[in-house]
């Protein structure tokens, strides 16, 4: 097992390396140092020299990729791509280049990121396998249509709509809860409820589509069956061997993104103005800080990464069948 | 000649979306040879759900190629040279179709079938100042009394629903008898239905147009209903062009790392973990940012304002595209593993068949259902994402007609008192019709394709 892990971390190491290559190609090759300092510096009339001055102080005056110059392994070290990607595997992310260190950003803004996403998670699987098994108890009746065609109704709805359906009466018309913004402390859940609500109710129709699924291959195995055969009332073989059985490809296939959840959702932080990680990376794509988007894409790798190795674990912690090789 | 005072001027999204619909045909047409496929094919179409939805779909893909096919009219020559003009503006066919909806403006917002606008102007009329809602100046202008409103609309409605019906009764009343003598299974008084309430509700919607804005206009007094229409030209490219630009590579990719594993199979399990590991968000934002960057430093390659905008659009989909074939290349590399274990593969191989062969002949055939299934299920996806993207601005370009932009402007609309809701309806109702019916689509297309399901059933008759 320890063996398997550690086999796996090191496959990591390529993978990040080809993540940060790509992120330096899709920032480095149409936009040149240059071109971002003029967007940082701000100012369509700023001299040589400033930008010479800018780019030192980031170190973006060294060649990309190759350093033709230099001798030896520098080469290959003594370039932006090197000194840049280097320090984020010891997890050291640096200046942001507007100056701010990112890892004191990063430690800030992770709270309000896991402040909505983990509630939104949990509530969302709790909601979703409730009604997906409410849904499994009438099998192969006309609520079971309606509710399958309801699910593919309300996946058919763009997350949008929820957000402005959300906003538009929840916080503008009864008032109840602020449109958007946070507040830290006790203030918060006002700010946390809507975001919430609008995560867990966006992700119903899929939810409880997928899981209904997977109960309903649950209830149809020979032990199921065997169950009711004995006399076993409808409702016990439910709860007591379909819902555990079917909870274990639920716990596996959600194991993958529980690690990601720091990095909070790009999209529900920038329409409800909470300072987490994805409105942070999302403001730094449209300033082009580099800086910031490449830490925050080696970080959302590493998270996944991780993701993907719990989830294998998680295989061999319910199926002890499943052996790591 | 006088009749050829247009010029035909197509974009490279138009000729992508041609080419891709011929393919398409053309590999239906191939597989429609094979028995099998027919019978799975009449299982999708026999279904009600099924062929419903395959109607609407087939709607707004006939308006999206309508909508492809851009001209440019020739320019009334000043001068006496032989030099001939062409107007800058790129229309569509689409656009004659709709000319009742096009060039009747009013000032700003108004409400669905308004005659009045929606703002109030001050005007001074023999000294006295008064502050009244306006008539808006194309919209029900044929009113000399404004309480015949209301029984005007009505009246001219059942008008044009009456008008369109006898015929539509007639054609359905007629085939239905032809019908009625052959053994046909499907599922016809559905397809009566669907057919026949696209046609009445588009007549109805275009009468209308004639007098009124049927969906009200937008903030600079544009027809909500046209904007809403042209952007479905956006919406269905986006789901077809990133869906198929990158089928080959995800199936040559997927296929190969199959069949050929070893090192083979290292490097584009490689490639897809790490596509996989950056957040497809982050992606595509941090992608569609550089497209921008790039337009702006290289203006000469783009003439006029259109051929920016689809540059843009490609680019889009492209990187859509880029961001999600990892899922069919994963699964089709699984696919292939299981398949050349087969023992008929096997054997073609001890036969000394060229690999390229095996691939064609046993494999490529035996993951269609893969790929097909695939297709119809990122097909509606595609569609929300343009949507989010355009809303969090890094979707088309905002001077393209496409419902994100239009639920982009509802932000300040509908923090409006009163409230705008026009704009975002029309988005919202044009968008959710097409992706249900996509997705309920698909679903049955997954019921009868995909070999899991077989004998569960689908969820309807």
């Amino acid at each position: 097992m320890l063996a398997y892990i550690i086999r796996r971390l090191i496959y990591a190491i390529p993978i990040l390396i080809g993540v940060n290559l790509l992120t330096f190609a899709l920032f480095f090759v149409v936009n040149t140092p240059d071109q971002m300092a003029r967007v940082q510096l701000g100012d369509k009339h700023v001299t040589e020299e400033a930008i010479a001055e800018w780019k030192a102080q980031r170190g973006y005056d060294k060649p990309l990729l190759v350093n033709d110059e230099a001798e030896g392994l520098g080469v290959v070290t003594d370039t932006i791509f090197y000194e840049k990607s280097l320090s984020l595997f010891a997890l050291d992310f640096g200046k942001s280049d507007a100056g701010r260190s990112i890892a004191a950003d990063i430690q800030q803004r992770m709270w309000p990121s896991l402040a909505v996403a983990l509630p939104t998670f949990v509530i969302g699987i709790s909601v979703n396998i409730a009604f997906a098994l409410f849904i499994v108890m009438f099998r192969a009746s006309v609520f079971d249509t309606a509710a399958m065609v309801l699910c593919v109704a309300l996946m058919s709805i763009s997350g949008v709509f929820y957000v402005i359906a959300g906003q538009f009466f929840f916080a503008r018309e009864w008032n109840l809860v602020p449109i958007s913004g946070y507040l830290g402390g006790v203030d918060a859940w006002r700010f946390l409820l809507l975001p919430v609500i609008i995560g867990v109710i966006s992700g119903i129709g899929g939810g409880t589509r997928l899981y209904r699924t997977l109960f309903l291959e649950e209830a149809s195995k020979d032990y199921a069956r065997t169950a009711r055969a004995k006399g076993v009332p409808e409702l016990t073989v439910l709860f007591r061997h379909i819902l555990p059985n079917g909870m274990i490809p639920i716990l596996t296939s959600v194991v993958v993104v529980i690690p990601s959840l720091f990095m909070g959702s790009l999209l529900v932080e920038s329409f409800f103005g909470i300072p987490g990680l994805g409105s942070y990376t999302l403001d730094a794509i449209q300033s082009q800080d580099f800086a910031i988007v490449r830490s925050m894409v080696f970080l959302g790798s590493v998270l996944y990464i991780l993701g993907l190795l719990l989830t294998d674990i998680s295989y061999t912690l319910v199926d002890p069948r499943v052996r790591l090789s | 000649m006088e009749v050829f005072d247009v010029r035909l001027h197509l974009l490279w999204s138009d000729l992508l979306i041609f080419l891709l619909v011929a393919t398409l045909i053309a590999f239906g047409v191939h597989l429609a040879r094979n028995p099998l496929v027919r019978a799975r094919w009449a299982q999708v179409f026999e279904s009600r759900i099924g062929a419903a939805g395959f109607i609407i779909v087939l709607f707004y893909v006939l308006v999206a190629l309508v909508d492809s096919v851009h001209f440019q009219e020739r320019l009334q020559s000043t001068t006496d040279s032989d030099a001939v003009h062409y107007s800058p503006e790129s229309k569509s066919l689409l656009d004659l179709a709709l000319a009742p909806m096009q060039g009747k403006d009013e000032k700003t917002y108004s409400a669905p079938f308004a005659i009045v606008s929606f703002a109030k102007e001050t005007s001074d009329e023999n000294g006295k100042v008064s502050r009244h809602y306006p008539r808006l100046t194309h919209g029900g202008q044929h009113l000399e009394n404004p309480d015949e409103h209301l029984a005007d609309v009505v009246v001219k409605s059942m008008n044009i629903i009456g008008l369109t019906l006898v015929p539509v009764l007639l054609i359905i009343g007629g085939h239905h008898l032809w019908v009625r003598r052959r053994a046909s299974r499907l599922p016809w008084p559905v397809i009566y239905a669907t057919t026949g309430s696209i046609v009445v509700i588009a007549s109805w919607a275009m009468g209308m147009s004639e007098y009124y804005h049927v969906l009200g206009t937008d903030k600079v007094g544009q027809d909500v209903l046209y904007g809403a229409i042209k952007a479905v030209r956006t919406g269905v490219l986006i789901g077809t062009l990133a869906t198929l630009i990158t089928l080959p590579l995800a199936v040559l990719l997927g296929i190969s790392a199959g069949y050929f594993k070893g090192w083979v199979d290292d490097v584009v399990q490689y490639i897809y973990t790490t596509l996989n590991s950056i957040p497809g968000i982050l992606l595509i934002a941090a992608s569609v940012l550089l497209i921008d960057v790039y337009i702006e430093t290289h203006p000469e390659q783009f003439s006029l304002l259109s051929e920016r905008a689809d540059f843009k659009f490609i680019a889009l989909c492209f990187i859509l595209g880029m961001t999600s074939w990892t899922g069919l290349c994963r699964l089709l590399r699984a696919e292939t593993l299981k398949l050349s274990q087969l023992e008929y593969v096997q054997a073609a191989r001890a036969f000394g068949v060229s690999h390229w062969r095996i691939i064609m002949r046993h494999i490529l055939p035996n993951t269609t259902h893969i790929i097909l299934i695939a297709l119809v299920l990122d097909f509606s996806g595609f569609v929300l994402a343009e949507a989010v993207l355009s809303y969090i601005g890094v979707g088309v370009d905002p001077s393209m007609k496409s419902w994100g932009n239009m639920i982009n402007e509802a932000r300040a609309e509908l923090a409006r008192e009163p409230v705008v809701w026009w704009s975002v309806m029309a988005a919202f109702i044009l968008m959710f019709v097409l992706v249900l019916a996509a997705n309920l689509f698909s679903d049955r297309v997954r019921d009868a394709f995909d070999p899991r399901m077989n004998g569960r059933g689908g969820d309807d008759s």
